[in-house]
């Protein structure tokens, strides 16, 4: 009823951007400088890692452009025999650090955002079925999430991956690596969106304008996707931000592991393993600067999150 | 009272042969066993024996018995890489994680209800928004960057701590400590925050939020209205109440804390149940991988078991929620 | 149901000797939202005094700023609500401003509070015996055999029936109307002298309100308890206060002893609150209802605040904000009485 009688209070239909630009919600961005220097580094960290072929000094995976001579230089110092400086030093093949930061990153959030997709996807999918039908497939449906949900995603992640290794044959291993590293994060982060989006369906199946549009005879799948879904929205995308940091931080731990993604396609996971062996010779750098950078996207995202969640739920706002 | 303990029971032993099964099931088809048990030079006949000695041609029913069977007398088989029984590598291993785990999860439960509760009770104060900060950073930190770090600063930079290993350990009957030496402790200190760290994070965020929405409840209002001390407010009514919800995630948090061992094994080369994992996965030792997937089922029960327990001890309306006919 | 034979309390106002201050005085109470868009008043101007032993009835529509009232004197705004303005006198000592520990040496020893719903105004992890020597050892200084004695006489004054077993049960385990009167015993346990009662009976069933009500005045007739009772509901109103404060929008509209209110209300917005109640034995069909709604907090119109639904309404109600005015016996902040040359004594 008050939301009604809200809904026309409010001066007829803004244009797209003046109503983002007037709601809370961009307010509320406005009003916390965090916020805007987390999206703005992720957005400079999304748009440096696409563009990684023409930014980066050097094709750090293309062995033609190393020079073993190069090896082991140290940050901002010319290097002894070619003078060559380079910002973030270089690994033991003369690799420039920053150029393999970059190519990281493209794998680490390939591997974060399509995973994060396929969660959100099947997860959605199994809540809306779950939701709206009910009965044994909603028990069946929600049992196995209790259950996976007991269990620690990296332990479900890891299982996924032995038994991958088990089955496919080692030459074949490398190539179908990040797939399997997609489909393992993906599988162990589902079962939020399930819950969300099955108790929002629950909620919104049994109201008037979805009884409505069953009874003129709009089919199911339909009312599920024009209508329940778009409210279920909100709290999706906080998953969804939150679980992005999750998942990049889960690939790299499993890169870290030796289980992700093969050492000719490195994430910043990777980079960290390969560098952890020449901390203990002082060439801190091939280690740490991954190590920073990856702690950086990752608390951006979790920024971005976390204000994202308690602007849409003002709730919880602490 | 009974029936609800029968009923967690009951759903528990489900639970662990749902695992079981996954568990069987990798043992049984993800690769021949046969052919990981014997090396290439095997005759067919030799294979076929060993295949019908080992019960693998019977219907997979029994063998699924036969599988739990042994799990339940602790049985896995023989580790392929090792050419061990599983059941001796994994008690040999279990002792340095258990103790890795105890150590590090008390800390970050208490540490973590205790900043919980600080930040939330000081909500706006600059130490709170210090810790909290701090926190979203410690999510944000990868359990194995935490490990580099430390291990950098302590063991490189200032010497003052072993970066892997458990130090010396002391045999007492079946279990070795390392905490009754002094190079044992010192290499616990690492690998300890390593894994505490995380969990010490998400209890904090965890027992905050929870604390402040019983903060907002009419019930703390009205304890204010009747004049109690903010002590008696904050640390008799809102904690207890905070607490209840926190036991749960805290109990899982606990136990995941055994799973995220593995990473903190694989940085401080910890001789735990979590690298023989990992080794595991690497190089397809189907035995030791079933195994330990049994292993930490059973540990996550258990807990969840006790957790139900606690719930039940604090919780007066979970007591009350079945009067019997005698009342 | 509405067997509510109007004004039938004792009304034995109390206009106290001028020399001594009256239990409760508030004057010219202010408090305010500071919010993104602006500072919202959600309570402007409201003053009215509570004598010894009074129960005064304080109804309105829901956000008309009663409830907000009541928590601005026990001293429990929730941020980011504060007291911007006027003052609050216990005794004629400003309670407005006085520091956390001072206030809660007031609180539930001298002022005591009722909320709304006893479901979950007590903590649920707690017996109820704990709860009531908690409070009772916080404000008297006896030990705990004495504490849990004075418990079980509460809960006996209270209604509860087998107190010695029913003081170690947990909130749960009592009904709706059971809880309420726990939590009127735990209001009462270090004898205040003003009870706020925030719609202690909403949250009830219709057959235990009633009980709860009587109960309520029982227990403040014996003890010389004063009651702010915060209600929407003119019916219990009409039947336990002794004088009544309506309140529109965040400010008071009239305020005057219950009869005359119930019976001959001055200001256009009571006549509405009256007639919107069924009387039995009265003319059901001149049931007034009134149009509109009571303004957002952000939109109050200028002027009286119910000029744009009242019937009455003319040109000075629009621009000039009426204060409280002599009406008759009651007062009422509304232009069709004003100011004569010659004040009468406010009551």
């Amino acid at each position: 009823m008050t939301t009604r009688t809200e809904l026309h209070a409010e001066p007829p239909r803004a244009s797209l951007l003046a109503r983002l630009l007037d709601s809370d919600l961009f307010y509320s961005f406005t009003r916390s400088p965090v916020t805007v220097v987390a999206a703005i580094v992720t957005l400079v960290y999304i748009t440096a890692a696409l563009c990684a072929p023409l930014i980066s000094p050097q094709n750090p995976f293309d062995p033609a452009t190393l020079n073993l001579l190069e090896g082991f230089t140290p940050p901002m110092q010319p290097n002894e025999f070619t003078s060559k400086v380079f910002w973030l030093g270089t690994d033991a093949q003369g690799r420039d650090i920053f150029s393999a930061i970059l190519y990281g990153s493209r794998v680490s959030l390939l591997v974060g955002f399509a995973a994060v997709g396929f969660a959100a996807v099947l997860g959605i999918g199994l809540g809306l079925l779950s939701g709206y039908v009910g009965g044994w497939v909603d028990a069946f449906i929600m049992r196995v999430a209790d259950v996976q949900l007991s269990f620690p995603a990296i332990l479900i992640a890891l299982l996924i991956f032995g038994v991958f290794k088990g089955i496919v044959p080692p030459a074949m291993q490398d190539r179908v690596a990040i797939y399997v590293l997609i489909v393992a994060i993906g599988l162990s982060d589902w079962v939020q969106y399930a819950r969300t989006v099955r108790s929002s369906t629950m909620a919104e199946k049994n109201k008037e304008y979805v009884q409505a549009a069953r009874v003129i005879g709009v089919p199911a799948p339909l009312i599920l996707v024009r209508h329940i879904l778009p409210n279920v929205m909100g709290p999706v995308l906080v998953i969804a931000t939150i679980g992005l940091a999750l998942a990049i931080i889960l690939e790299s731990t499993l890169s870290f592991l030796g289980v992700g993604v093969p050492p000719t396609q490195p994430s910043l996971g990777t980079l960290i393993r390969v560098g952890q062996d020449f901390l203990f010779s002082g060439e801190w750098w091939i280690v740490m600067f991954p190590g920073a950078a990856l702690l950086i996207l990752a608390l951006s995202v979790n920024l971005l999150g976390d204000w994202l969640r308690d602007a849409l739920n003002p709730r919880l706002r602490g | 009272m009974i029936a609800f303990i029968l009923r967690r029971l009951l759903q528990s032993t489900l639970v662990m042969l749902a695992v079981a099964l996954v568990s069987f099931g990798l043992f049984r088809y993800i690769g021949d066993p046969i052919h990981n048990m014997v090396g290439q030079e095997a005759t067919l006949a030799e294979r076929e024996a060993l295949r019908e000695r080992l019960g693998l041609n019977d219907a997979v029913p029994v063998q699924f018995a036969r599988f739990v069977g042994n799990a339940l007398r602790g049985e896995f088989g023989i580790s392929y890489r090792m050419q061990r029984p599983v059941a001796d590598v994994i008690a040999e291993r279990l002792p340095a994680t258990l103790e890795l785990a105890l150590i590090s999860g008390t800390a970050a439960l208490v540490l973590g209800i205790a900043l919980g509760v600080y930040t939330a009770l000081r909500r706006e104060g600059w130490l709170s928004h210090l810790i909290m900060s701090a926190s979203l950073i410690g999510v944000s930190l990868p359990t194995f960057l935490i490990g580099i770090l430390l291990i950098y600063v302590f063991a490189v930079e200032l010497k003052m701590l072993p970066a892997f290993g458990r130090g010396e350990v002391v045999q007492l009957g079946g279990w070795s400590t390392g905490l009754l030496t002094a190079s044992g402790v010192k290499s616990l200190i690492l690998p300890s925050i390593t894994l505490g760290l995380y969990q010490l994070t998400l209890i904090m965020r965890l027992v905050r939020a929870e604390m402040l929405e019983v903060l907002r409840t009419d019930y703390i209002k009205f304890a204010r209205a009747r004049g109690l001390s903010d002590r008696a407010v904050h640390f008799r009514h809102a904690l207890k109440n905070t607490l209840l919800p926190v036991i749960t995630i805290a109990g899982l948090q606990i136990g995941s804390i055994i799973a995220f061992a593995i990473i903190t094994e694989t940085v401080f080369q910890w001789p735990g149940v979590g690298l023989l994992f990992i080794t595991a996965i690497q190089f397809v030792d189907i035995p030791v991988m079933a195994a330990y997937l049994v292993l930490i089922a059973l540990i996550f029960v258990v807990i969840n078991l006790i957790v139900d327990l606690l719930y039940f001890a604090v919780d007066p309306r979970l007591r009350a929620q079945r009067p019997g006919r005698g009342h | 149901m509405s067997q509510r034979p109007l004004a039938a309390t004792g009304a034995h106002v109390h206009s106290s000797p001028a020399a001594e201050p009256p239990l409760l005085s508030v004057r010219k109470l202010r408090i305010e939202f500071p919010g993104r868009r602006g500072t919202l008043v959600a309570i402007d101007d409201v003053s009215f005094d509570v004598a010894r032993g009074e129960i005064l009835g304080m109804v309105g529509e829901s956000g008309a700023g009663k409830s907000l009232t009541g928590a601005a004197i026990i001293g429990l705004l929730e941020p980011p609500g504060r007291i911007a303005g006027g003052e609050i006198l216990l005794h004629g000592e400003p309670i407005h401003s006085l520091p956390p520990a001072a206030m809660r040496e007031i609180r539930g020893r001298r002022i005591a509070m009722i909320f709304q719903d006893p479901l979950t105004s007590l903590n649920p992890l707690f017996t109820i015996g704990q709860q009531l020597t908690e409070t009772i050892l916080a404000h008297l200084d006896i030990g705990l055999q004495a504490a849990r004695r004075r418990a079980l006489d509460l809960l006996t004054e209270v209604g509860i029936p087998a107190p010695e077993q029913r003081i170690d049960h947990y909130p749960h385990q009592f009904s709706g109307g059971m809880r309420q009167r726990v939590v009127i015993a735990l209001a009462l346990c270090a004898a205040p002298e003003l009870i706020i009662a925030d719609e202690p009976t909403t949250a009830l069933d219709v057959s235990v309100q009633a009980q709860i009500i009587a109960l309520l005045r029982r227990l403040c007739r014996e003890h010389r308890t004063a009651v702010i009772l915060v209600t929407h509901d003119m019916g219990v109103i009409a039947e336990t206060a002794d004088r009544v404060a309506v309140m529109y929008a965040g400010r008071l509209a009239e305020i005057g002893p219950v009869r005359e209110v119930v019976q001959h209300p001055r200001h256009p917005y009571t006549r509405g609150l009256m007639g919107s109640i069924p009387v039995l034995g009265a003319d059901v069909h001149r049931l007034v209802q009134i149009d509109g709604a009571m303004p957002r907090l952000n939109a109050i119109p200028t002027g009286c605040a119910f000029h744009p639904r009242c019937k009455d309404a003319f040109e000075r109600c629009r621009l000039e904000r009426p204060d409280l005015m002599a009406a008759g016996p009651t007062r009422a902040a509304c232009w069709l009485y004003p100011p004569s040359p010659n004040p009468e004594p406010t009551p």
